[in-house]
């Protein structure tokens, strides 16, 4: 049994424009150890994907079907107040922009302190300790001093780390990173990233995270899972999704990466178009409008997964091999 | 420090043109009314020469500013020949009484169903709220102190349950009777305060619990409750804050229509009865009084906003 596990799940919104299907049919697994990354333009899914696991999206506007089984238990059924006792025990998250992330009103090891105290009971001050030592297990230098700062007295490298020492107080099984390096420079993306990968290693917690960048995931995924308009369009370990790619959006996230060995003029190939509105989908397969090896037949059926690889599927009915052309189950 | 300078820059300047416009605009010559009905054309010159009325206009101001800052001497009043300050002194109590308790009233009207309105919106409760600020807004204080006079006051009320116009005692004679002269006033100041206060808390609150790091507490598996008051209302209410410090400063300077409708003996009917015998040094002084407590106020709600945030720093 992996250790989280998506079953089908379906997220979607009641708003004035109309029901918004956000997620569809989405189905992944991730065990300790593991890294996963969940790809896809903004209006995928793959946020709204990350946050329904710990029932963050649940709302009355909010319908929540399918599975989100984490060591067997589905959390999408479970009563709010024992999702409560989940959240930040034994899942973490790492958002996108961590000066809006971290409440400004108060000091980043007070905020560190509350996480602890949230689940154990332990005095303010050895919780203020513990942040100390979390604060020092992220490399922030002079930790002592640092847990006293406002979130705005640090940088946003500085920011996101604090980020992360909270997600990790409670030592979790699951660290969910929803586009962790997205608001940072350049430079300080990668410490961020190598500093994911440093403490994953030393926790053996299992990883998610989730960006718009194929290249951040390409680097630190052991899977892949493309999103979009909201479906799983291909997923697989990296080698299978980064290096024999076969739906021509990944092929075309993959185009438009830039590499800094390559060619110095080397022309990167955007995508033409732009993603659909999230409540006028195309019918079928929502990307064909963009897809040059799109056919007639492409706008009438929503494409199955078709199972490609030992673990590669893909959502292409054109350019998946034919055979083995076995439909993973039927898609509604 | 540079915030103080101000506020007592601010200060001179309001003096001087209290001053300046008591000088240039009297309705009468000032020492005509301060000589009385049956003056002499030498009584007049004796008063003018006293109170310095004949000396040129900075030295004039000069005098005046002297006596104001140096022991808040703001005259006397004409009308009575009792020193301003006294007069005011005397009325502050009464004028503190229906400002402060206005104040309690209305943040504990305001705060929870503020609180209601963003955690249910479009709810009943937020309609309702909606509705009754329009209502205490629109509705003019002397009309709305009116009808609760005839609804509720013991002398003339449909419901007599509490004290009407003219009844109020100062708290350390009879805190009972106090409370009872006062809570109508109370409630006709409080209400459209509350309203305005509900509804802006309620949008602060609905704001920023869409905010990141309300989503942050929620995944760090705090409670619902500690979500909303630690980290929603912690954000939402610090320029409610402010805001409620300058109000409380406004009332402070003295509440003219409720003190007039309630007969109450403050500093606002003060300034009324005032303009009405054309006393000038009492005009004077209660503008004045007023705004220093509004300036005050300002500089009060600046420090509790730096205190409060701590982004801000002066």
């Amino acid at each position: 049994m992996a250790l989280l596990e998506l079953r089908d799940l379906e997220v979607a919104f009641r708003t004035r424009e109309g029901i918004v299907r956000a997620v569809n049919d989405v189905s992944l697994s991730l065990d300790r150890g593991r890294t996963l990354g969940l790809v896809g333009e903004s209006g995928s899914g793959k946020t709204v994907t990350a946050l329904t696991i710990l029932g963050l999206t649940r709302s009355e506007q909010t319908e929540i079907a399918g599975e989100v089984l984490l060591d067997g238990v589905d959390l999408v059924t479970l009563p709010e107040s024992e999702l409560r006792d989940l959240r930040g025990r034994r899942v973490g998250m790492v958002f996108q922009d961590p000066l809006s992330s971290l409440h400004p009103m108060y000091r980043i090891g007070w905020q560190i302190a509350e996480a602890v105290r949230a689940h154990e009971r332990v005095s303010k001050k050895a919780a203020r300790a513990r942040a100390v030592e979390l604060i020092r297990g992220v490399g922030i230098p002079s930790p002592e001093a640092r847990v006293d700062a406002y979130p705005h007295e640090l940088s946003g490298g500085m920011r996101q780390r604090v980020m992360i020492a909270m997600a990790l107080a409670l030592d979790p099984d699951v660290l969910i990173a929803d586009e962790p390096t997205s608001a940072l420079d350049v430079t300080v993306q990668a410490q961020i990233l190598e500093l994911l990968a440093r403490l994953q290693s030393e926790t053996g917690m299992a990883l998610l995270v989730v960006s718009h960048d194929l290249g951040v995931i390409a680097e630190h995924a052991d899977e892949v899972v493309v999103m979009y308009a909201g479906r799983v369009v291909e997923q697989g370990t990296r080698d299978e999704v980064i290096g024999a790619a076969i739906h021509p959006y990944t092929l075309g996230l993959l185009e438009s990466i830039p590499h800094v060995d390559g060619p110095r003029m080397a022309q990167l190939t955007p995508i033409p178009g732009s993603p659909p509105s999230a409540v006028d989908l195309p019918p079928g397969c929502a990307f064909h409008p963009r897809c040059t090896y799109a056919r007639p037949s492409c706008a009438e059926l929503v494409p199955a997964l078709l199972r490609v690889g030992p673990d590669h599927r893909v959502a292409c009915p054109v350019l998946a091999p034919t055979s083995p052309l076995t439909p993973d189950k039927p898609r509604r | 420090m540079r915030r103080l300078a101000w506020s007592a820059l601010l200060i001179v300047l309001v003096i001087f043109l209290t001053f300046l416009v008591f000088y240039e605009l009297p309705s009468a010559d000032p020492a005509q009314l301060r000589a009385g009905r049956l003056a002499t054309p030498a009584l007049v010159a004796e008063i003018r020469e006293k109170f310095g009325l004949d000396r040129p206009f900075y030295e004039q101001f000069w005098i005046y500013m002297k006596s104001v800052v140096t022991e808040f001497d703001l005259g006397y009043s004409y009308y009575k020949n009792v020193p301003v300050r006294e007069e005011i002194f005397a009325r502050l109590p009464a004028s503190i009484s229906v400002a402060v308790g206005a104040f309690v009233l209305w943040l504990a009207i305001a705060l929870p169903v503020g609180i209601l309105t963003a955690l249910r919106p479009r709810s009943r409760t937020d309609r309702a709220v909606t509705g009754m600020t329009l209502f205490f807004l629109s509705a003019p204080t002397y009309w709305l102190g009116l009808v609760m006079l005839f609804l509720f006051a013991r002398d003339i009320g449909r419901f007599p349950l509490v004290g009407g116009a003219g009844t109020y005692v100062p708290l350390s004679e009879n805190p009972k009777a106090w409370f009872e002269s006062l809570i109508l006033p109370w409630i006709v100041l409080a209400f459209g305060f509350a309203g305005l206060y509900a509804r802006m808390i309620g949008e602060n609150l609905r704001e920023v619990m869409a905010l990141d790091y309300v989503r942050t507490a929620r995944a760090k598996g705090l409670s619902e409750r500690r979500v909303v008051v630690r980290h929603g209302l912690r954000a939402a209410l610090t320029p409610v804050v402010t805001l409620a410090a300058l109000d409380l400063g406004f009332l402070l300077g003295g509440t003219i229509l409720v003190e007039t409708v309630f007969n109450i003996p403050g500093v606002g009917r003060y300034a009324v009865e005032a303009i009405q015998n054309a006393d000038l040094p009492a005009i004077q002084g209660t503008v004045l009084f007023g705004a220093i407590f509004i300036i005050f106020a300002v500089l009060v709600a600046d420090i509790l906003y730096a205190v409060l945030d701590p982004r801000v720093r002066y």
